[in-house]
């Protein structure tokens, strides 16, 4: 569990509502210190909601707010909990919100709720939540933790969403539902008719499981290349 | 008893915890650096998926489901209570292993804390909900599950020990590499998906 730094200078300082610390909260987990491709957290429930982009937009609002509220709640309560229990402490909060959002969706969406609710219920053990608490939450303010909890929900959701779209243009050639590229009259672009676009197959590939782990992959490495300091040196 | 069978060999081979369903995948990455304790998480893993699977069965039908003894349908409560039922079987475990057996403690020492948030062990709960399978179907799904994580463990520890010799592009090495290799991994699994156990009992 990659540990990000928290300078002990935050404390003394005057504070601020939304300075540039606060600022740097929400930025960084979205790029430099993404918690999927550099924490490597939440891996776990991320890959394979990613075939179509509404449910993986779903899990990442989802994600979004469990990871902002729990370390919110958890930061509140944190100098009242004694260290040998914290797991199970912090497991309930968790546990709760989730309940929560997923009762939520069952009322509102029961499609989406059908196919996701293995992976909402796994969100409880999705590591970005508890790494966040054990790294962040239980050390910092509360105002501070729900900007830390909402930024690194967003790092997660970017990465779920990238993944989603790449995946449902080239497999399904489809994005949210709404047909743009295929072998028919349904669709916008029409590859029968079109002779601009009549190489174009939908690509199997993408639709099973392991397509997702090569874009991560390649995130991975694009990441990389372009940031020569998170290079893995070992 | 061949549904037993079968549904065993689907847990373990076929529908693959890992490799077809990326469940787990936190602890696979980030302790798959070598064969030794590759083995050791995955023996930990084994036993208690065998354990909890069963007792989660227990609490999700007879006492939160709608026929069980409060007549309610009372099964929103169930991650609050699976999650504290592992929390707290590991916990038994980690002091039952601790006393009895302290040199395999020493094994797998560190790893058995690790296993709580291991979400191969609630992801196998939630599953074993959504099949509806019954207590004897339940431990078998637990026991093979628990295997089919380890074999994919012990294996990707073994492809990651030696691709160490190969000359990987820098900023692929270590993570980028792994995650590559677990999607091959997933695709040279997915072969065995057309085979039905069943077809080969009778």
């Amino acid at each position: 569990m990659a540990e990000t730094t928290v300078s002990p200078a935050t404390q003394t300082e005057k504070e601020e509502w939304f300075g540039k610390k606060e600022r740097k909260l929400l930025v960084d987990p979205i790029d430099n210190d993404n918690p999927v491709t550099v924490q490597v957290l939440g891996v776990c429930s991320a890959l394979a909601v990613t075939t179509m982009v509404e449910p993986a937009l779903i899990m990442a609002i989802s994600v979004t707010l469990v990871t902002g509220f729990s370390n919110l709640i958890i930061s509140l309560m944190r100098k009242g909990i004694p260290k040998q229990i914290r797991m199970i402490v912090q497991l309930v909060v968790i546990a709760f919100l989730v309940t929560v959002v997923e009762q939520v969706l069952k009322a509102y969406n029961y499609e989406v709720w059908n196919k996701l609710s293995v992976f909402i219920g796994l969100s409880i053990t999705n590591c970005i939540v508890m790494g966040r608490l054990e790294a962040y939450a239980m050390a910092n303010k509360p105002w501070r933790s729900f900007l830390d909890g909402i930024g690194n929900g967003a790092g997660y959701g970017l990465i779920l969403i990238i993944i989603a779209v790449i995946r449902e243009i080239t497999g399904k050639g489809a994005l949210m539902g709404f047909k743009i590229i295929g072998p028919s009259a349904d669709y916008l672009i029409n590859t029968q008719t079109s002779a601009l676009f009549g190489w174009y197959q939908p690509n199997g590939l993408m639709v099973l499981p392991a397509s997702a782990l090569f874009l991560v992959g390649i995130l991975i490495w694009i990441q990389r290349s372009r940031n020569r300091k998170l290079v893995d040196v070992s | 008893m061949g549904d037993l069978i079968n549904i065993f060999f689907k847990s373990a081979f076929i529908e693959n915890m890992v490799l077809s369903y990326f469940i787990g995948m936190c602890s696979f990455l980030a302790v798959s650096k070598s064969v030794k304790t590759a083995v050791g998480l995955g023996g930990a893993v084994i036993f208690v998926l065998a354990l909890t699977v069963p007792i989660n069965w227990l609490i999700s039908v007879p006492i939160l489901g709608a026929d069980g003894i409060f007549k309610t349908d009372l099964t929103f409560l169930r991650f609050i209570l699976f999650i504290a039922t592992i929390a707290a079987s590991v916990q038994l475990v980690e002091m039952a292993v601790e006393k009895y057996s302290p040199s395999l403690y020493n094994a797998l020492g560190i790893f058995l804390p690790l296993i709580t948030v291991n979400c191969a062990i609630l992801g196998a709960a939630l599953f074993m909900v959504a099949r509806e399978y019954d207590f004897a179907e339940a431990t078998v799904y637990g026991i093979g599950s628990g295997i089919g994580w380890a074999i994919a463990i012990i294996a990707m520890a073994a492809i990651r020990e030696k691709i160490r010799y190969s000359n990987v592009p820098a900023p692929l090495r270590g993570l980028g590499i792994a995650f590559i290799l677990t999607g091959l991994m997933g695709i040279a699994f997915m072969s065995l998906m057309g085979i039905n156990p069943a077809n080969y009992l009778n």
